[in-house]
C-alpha cells in the first residue's frame, strides 16, 4: 500500500491532526501521572521518541519475515528489547532525573501509542515513510507532555522549568498528582472547541 | 443481559471479598501464652505486651531482652519501658523489622507467673491481607498510580463492557503474574540477567494472552465470542507489567505475588465498574458540546481519584 502524504505532512500529523495524547488519547498514563514539570515531561518524551522511532524502524525493516499471527508477540518483544536499551542508558548517564521518573521508563513497553503505530502504519509503508511517521508521533508525544507539564508547572507552584517566573503559586491543586485528570480533560476540551471555532468559521466562509 | 452483567460482577467481587474475610478471621488467632495474652508491634519502634493480671514489679528497662529469632546473639535492650494498668510498653531507639520474629524475654512481672519468654511477629496473614487491599483500594493502579489508563477509558462505555474486560483482564494477570515470579525466581535472579526483566516480563504476558485466547477458542466458544476481543487489549494495559516489577523490586515470595495480582485485577475491575456506571449516566446528561466523550470522562476520573485519596490514611496489619 503506497502512502500518499509527504514526509514533511507525515511529521506534521503526528504532531497536530493525529497528536498522541489529545487526538487519538493513546498514552494517557504518562500525561496523567509524570506531567507534574516540564522537565519531567520532556525526559519521558524524548526516551518513548528514541523507542519509537528504533521499533518503528527495526519493524519496517524486518516487515517480509514476520508472520501475520505472531506479529503483536514480535511487536512487544522489539518494544521491549529497545526499552531496556534507554533505560540502561539512562540509567547510567541521568540517574538522578531516572530516580524521579521511576518505574516510567520501564513502562513504556506497555504504552498503546508505540504498539498502535507498528500495527497501522510500520509493518505496511516503507522503511523512510516509517521513520518519518515515527518522529512525528514521538515529537507529538513531546509536545502533548510539555505542554501538560507547563500548565501545571504554571498554575501548580509558578514556575516554568524550575524558574521562579510568578513568585506565588496561584493554585497548589494542580501539582497534586490526581489533578492531571483535570488537567487533561480540560484541555482536551479546549482543544475540541478551538477546532468547532475554526470548523465553523471555514463554513461561514464556504 | 444488562442483569447478567451484573450478577458477574457481583459474584467476581464476591468471590475476592469472601477470601479477604477468610484472610481477616485466620489474622486474629487465639493466642494463649499463659501470663501474656497478646503482644504486638506498634509504630516502627513499639512492641506492647497485654498481660492477665495487673503488672506488679515493673522491672527496669535493662531487665528486658529482646532479638531477632533468627539472630540471637544480637540483642538490645529498650530504651524505655512505661506500664498503663494491664499493658507494658516497650520503646526502642532504633526501628525494629518487623518482618522478622523478635524474641522477648523478661523477668518475673507478677507474683507467682514466672519469668517471661515470648515472641513476637507480624501476622502474616495480615501481611498478605494488607497486599490485597492495599493493591486493591489505598494504591488502586488505576485512580493513585495512573496506570492502564488507555484501556481504561477505552472500555469504560458499557458495564458489559467493563466486566468482561476486568475479569478477563484479572485472571491473565493471575497467570502472568505466576509465570513471571517463576521466571524471577528460577531465571533472572540465579543468573543475574536482572536487566532482562522487562523483556521477559512483557513477553511471558504474550505468551499467556496467546495461550488463554487458543485454549478458550477451543474448550469454550461461547465464552471466546463474549470475552476474546478483550484478549489482545491486556497487552497494552500497563499495570499487567508493573506488577511484576513491583513484585521483583519488593522480592515478594508465590503467595504475596498472587495476592498482589488478585488486588491488582480486582481494583482494575472496581475502577471499570465504577466508571461504566457513571458513564452510562453521563451519556443522558447535558454536556457542553466540546466536553463531550472523553474530556468529561477524564474530570470525572479525577474526581474518583481525589476519592480514592481518602482511602490513603487506610493501616492495615
Amino acid at each position: 500500500m503506497a502512502n500518499e502524504l509527504s514526509k514533511g505532512q507525515l511529521v506534521a500529523r503526528g504532531l497536530l491532526s493525529q497528536n498522541p495524547v489529545f487526538k487519538l488519547a493513546l498514552s494517557m498514563c504518562p500525561a496523567v501521572g509524570m506531567s507534574t514539570s516540564i522537565k519531567t515531561g520532556l525526559m519521558l518524551g524524548v526516551a518513548v521518541l528514541f523507542v519509537q522511532v528504533f521499533s518503528s524502524l527495526t519493524i519496517s525493516l524486518f516487515k517480509n519475515w514476520i508472520h501475520p499471527r505472531i506479529r503483536i508477540p514480535t511487536y512487544t518483544l522489539t518494544i521491549a528489547t529497545w526499552v531496556t536499551v534507554i533505560d540502561l542508558v539512562l540509567s547510567a548517564a541521568f540517574p538522578a532525573a531516572y530516580a524521579e521518573m521511576g518505574i516510567f521508563i520501564k513502562l513504556i513497553v506497555a504504552f498503546a501509542i508505540i504498539t498502535m503505530r507498528l500495527e497501522m502504519f510500520a509493518c505496511k509503508e516503507t522503511v523512510s515513510d516509517s521513520l518519518f511517521d515515527a518522529v512525528g508521533m514521538g515529537l507529538g508525544f513531546m509536545f502533548g507532555m510539555v505542554t501538560i507539564g507547563f500548565v501545571r508547572e504554571l498554575l501548580g507552584s509558578g514556575m516554568v522549568f524550575g524558574y521562579d517566573l510568578l513568585g506565588f503559586k496561584p493554585l497548589l491543586f494542580f501539582i497534586l498528582p490526581c489533578a492531571g485528570f483535570f488537567v487533561v480533560g480540560l484541555m482536551m476540551a479546549f482543544f475540541n472547541w478551538i477546532e468547532a471555532k475554526y470548523r465553523d468559521a471555514r463554513e461561514q466562509k464556504s | 443481559m444488562k442483569k447478567k452483567t451484573r450478577d458477574i460482577f457481583f459474584v467476581f467481587i464476591a468471590a475476592i471479598v469472601i477470601f479477604a474475610v477468610t484472610a481477616i478471621a485466620m489474622v486474629f488467632p487465639s493466642g494463649d501464652d499463659g501470663f501474656i495474652t497478646e503482644k504486638a508491634f506498634e509504630g516502627d519502634k513499639e512492641i506492647v505486651l497485654t498481660t492477665a493480671q495487673p503488672v506488679k514489679n515493673v522491672p527496669a528497662a535493662e531487665a528486658f531482652t529482646v532479638f531477632e529469632e533468627n539472630d540471637p546473639d544480637i540483642q538490645v535492650h529498650p530504651q524505655s519501658v512505661s506500664v498503663d494498668g494491664k499493658k507494658i510498653h516497650l520503646t526502642f531507639s532504633d526501628r525494629l523489622n518487623q518482618s522478622n520474629a523478635h524474641m522477648v524475654k523478661a523477668p518475673e512481672l507478677a507474683e507467682g507467673t514466672g519469668p517471661v519468654a515470648t515472641e513476637v511477629s507480624r501476622s502474616y496473614w495480615g501481611f498478605l491481607l494488607s497486599i490485597l487491599i492495599s493493591a486493591l483500594l489505598i494504591n488502586n493502579y488505576v485512580f493513585t498510580k495512573y496506570l492502564g489508563l488507555c484501556v481504561f477509558m477505552g472500555t469504560s462505555k458499557r458495564k458489559t463492557t467493563a466486566t468482561g474486560m476486568g475479569i478477563v483482564f484479572t485472571i491473565v494477570m493471575l497467570l502472568s503474574a505466576v509465570m513471571s515470579w517463576l521466571a524471577n525466581r528460577y531465571i533472572l535472579v540465579p543468573f543475574h540477567l536482572d536487566f532482562l526483566q522487562v523483556v521477559v516480563f512483557i513477553g511471558l504476558v504474550s505468551l499467556t494472552v496467546q495461550a488463554v485466547d487458543t485454549i478458550l477458542r477451543k474448550v469454550n466458544p461461547i465464552l471466546f465470542n463474549a470475552f476474546g476481543v478483550f484478549l489482545v487489549l491486556v497487552i497494552a494495559n500497563c499495570i499487567i507489567i508493573a506488577v511484576p516489577l513491583y513484585m521483583a523490586s519488593n522480592q515478594y515470595n508465590l503467595i504475596e505475588t498472587i495476592m498482589l495480582a488478585l488486588g491488582a485485577g480486582g481494583g482494575f475491575l472496581l475502577a471499570l465498574y465504577l466508571m461504566s456506571s457513571v458513564r452510562e449516566r453521563l451519556e443522558l446528561a447535558q454536556i457542553p458540546e466540546c466536553f463531550k466523550g472523553l474530556p468529561i470522562a477524564f474530570i470525572v476520573a479525577g474526581q474518583f481519584a481525589l476519592a480514592f485519596l481518602g482511602f490513603s490514611g487506610l493501616q492495615i496489619g
